[in-house]
């Protein structure tokens, strides 16, 4: 049997642009799947085509064993997909739009009513049922909008960035509520631009211009990274000293984080050296600590590495 | 008014029906500076930016924005401020250097000076080797830099950046906030919204907003050691669920 998400040689272009080009990847029922990428990287491009809402210039993608060139119908029918751009009807209450979705996917009305309650307990919108839609704040909408998606319990659930644009809070809730579903069983692919949310699920593929540069659990890809990276913290550190601190020699990237910044050498020069260098352009106080690397970290250094091989 | 405040907010208010969009803010922010406005979704952060720009006129309250009152003069605040949002305003099928002429012309610019300006913006934003590409088939962290160049084609002393880096790679994103540096060492003021908390840790001064009213204000590090968290994006998990 193959995994619930099958792609194998995936290509699609439109016009000269290769969105994706030759992606292969599986995903395996009751995961929690990340597409990790900048926008161009062709996330959309791949989810667009698992749901069958566009047909791959060449190579093969299965969902369920199901053909997405040939059983479109069934494929959407077991599928729940919440677009980029998700639709509610603004002028309809939380209710009404959940109602409207369930005769859309054909839910057997006996059933309606019990989905629902089962829906609130994952949203806490119940209370605000008979709001408008189009009175609801973003991180409640987004919320509603997943309702809908879930409403003819698909076995996968597809979501094309729903974090983007969210504020902090809003997202954590919406990663708790995605947890609470995977632990029912629901496969769940996920894209989304940050970096941190990686480490929220099981496996993650990290795209970028179209190809997948890596994959596998979070913590398997940081430990791809085999030069030592260093967290730089002091004053003045982005705004006055970066340009000297590129000039260090051995020093192989060094990129800012929030308030500080991430130094890489290669293993084999020892923390002595690195600080000795430091206190030569800073002369004031700073620390300087060895660290695990994150996956934006990793990020850079695939998309660095890719260039420079390159080219 | 004194002469290093780039803008002056006093109890700057503004109601839509019964519902109170923003609710007596008052902030300052320096020249040179960097600010940070930070809030949840529909805390009520872009009608703010929105009477700042002088685009909507607040319910009550006055605010200065470059040394205009944005009540009474909101004419001059458009000339003396920038404005680039996630939705880059660019014309897709003209290229770069024609981008840069159309705002120049939409400006008010001369013809010398819309020549003189080009060369120098696609200079600083290192866009040379593009200029002549339509602006459809650039990268979204080039189209980012581009919005960004036509927003200072005027050369204002405020630039407002609502969310300019939502969906940019991070290291596009990293050398965005190179250039925004650069912008602040001319001794621009930038007015900044972003999601991404780790980009907060890169202003001079941060706001958030939560419900219409600032809730909290101050430095980076002044607001951490005061919520004793190690990040700003720990903080204002902590502001947004205590308030």
């Amino acid at each position: 049997m193959l995994p619930i998400i099958s792609i194998k040689n995936f290509s699609k272009s439109f016009g000269k642009t290769k969105a994706v080009e030759n992606l292969n990847l599986d995903i395996e029922k009751g995961e929690l799947f990340g597409l990790i990428g900048p926008d161009g990287a062709g996330k959309t491009t791949t989810i667009r085509t698992i749901v069958t809402l566009m047909a791959p210039d060449s190579g093969e993608i299965y969902v369920n064993n199901l053909d997405v060139s040939k059983d479109i119908r069934k494929i959407r029918s077991i599928t729940g997909y919440m677009p980029q751009r998700f639709s509610l009807y603004p002028d309809l209450s939380i209710n009404q739009n959940l109602n409207f979705f369930a005769n859309l996917f054909d839910v057997p009305k006996k059933e309606i009513a019990g989905r629902k309650k089962r829906l609130f307990q994952f949203s806490n919108l119940e209370p605000f049922a008979n709001r408008l839609a189009g009175q609801l704040s973003g991180g409640m909408k987004q919320k509603l909008a997943l309702s809908c998606t879930l409403i003819h319990n698909p076995v996968v659930l597809i979501l094309d960035e729903p974090t983007t644009g969210v504020d902090p809070v809003s997202r954590n809730e919406f990663w708790i509520i995605l947890k609470e579903l995977k632990s029912e069983g629901v496969t769940i692919l996920v894209s989304t631009p940050y970096m941190d949310e990686a480490l929220k699920c099981d496996r993650i593929a990290i795209m970028h211009e179209g190809s997948v540069l890596a994959h596998g659990k979070p913590e398997a890809l940081t430990a791809l990274i085999d030069n030592n990276i260093y967290k730089l913290t002091g004053s003045g550190l982005i705004n006055k000293y970066i340009d000297s601190i590129v000039q260090i020699t051995g020093i192989l990237s060094v990129q800012s984080f929030g308030d500080s910044l991430h130094l890489t050498f290669p293993k084999l020069t020892s923390e002595q050296e690195i600080n000795d260098k430091i206190k030569d352009i800073l002369k004031q106080n700073f620390m300087l600590k060895q660290i695990e690397p994150t996956i934006e970290d990793v990020f850079i250094a695939l998309v660095e590495g890719k260039s420079q091989n390159g080219n | 008014m004194e002469t290093d405040i780039a803008v002056k907010a006093s109890k700057l208010s503004r109601h839509f029906g019964t519902f109170t969009a923003v609710d007596e803010i008052s902030f300052e922010v320096k020249k040179g500076e960097i600010f940070g406005f930070l809030g949840a979704n529909g805390a009520g952060k872009t009608t703010a930016i929105k009477m700042l720009c002088g685009l909507i006129k607040p319910t009550s309250g006055e605010a200065y924005v470059a040394g205009y009152n944005i009540n009474t003069d909101s004419s001059m605040v458009k000339k003396h401020i920038g404005y680039m949002s996630q939705k880059f305003s660019l014309y897709e099928d003209l290229t770069v250097k024609e981008n840069i002429e159309f705002y120049g012309g939409i400006y008010g610019l001369s013809r010398k000076e819309i020549f003189e300006k080009t060369k120098k913006l696609l200079s600083e934003l290192h866009l040379e080797k593009m200029r002549d590409s339509l602006t459809k088939a650039l990268p979204l962290g080039w189209k980012q830099r581009l919005a960004l160049s036509t927003a200072l084609l005027h050369d204002p002393s405020i630039i407002f950046l609502d969310e300019p880096t939502g969906g940019v790679d991070p290291i596009s994103r990293k050398n965005f906030w190179r250039i925004i540096y650069e912008i602040a060492n001319q001794g621009k003021t930038v007015f900044v919204t972003t999601h991404y908390m780790d980009e907060a840790e890169y202003c001079n001064r941060l706001s958030v907003m939560f419900k219409g009213k600032i809730i909290e204000i101050g430095t980076p590090t002044e607001l951490k050691n005061k919520y004793n968290k190690p990040s700003i994006q720990d903080v204002f998990i902590e502001l947004v669920t205590r308030n």
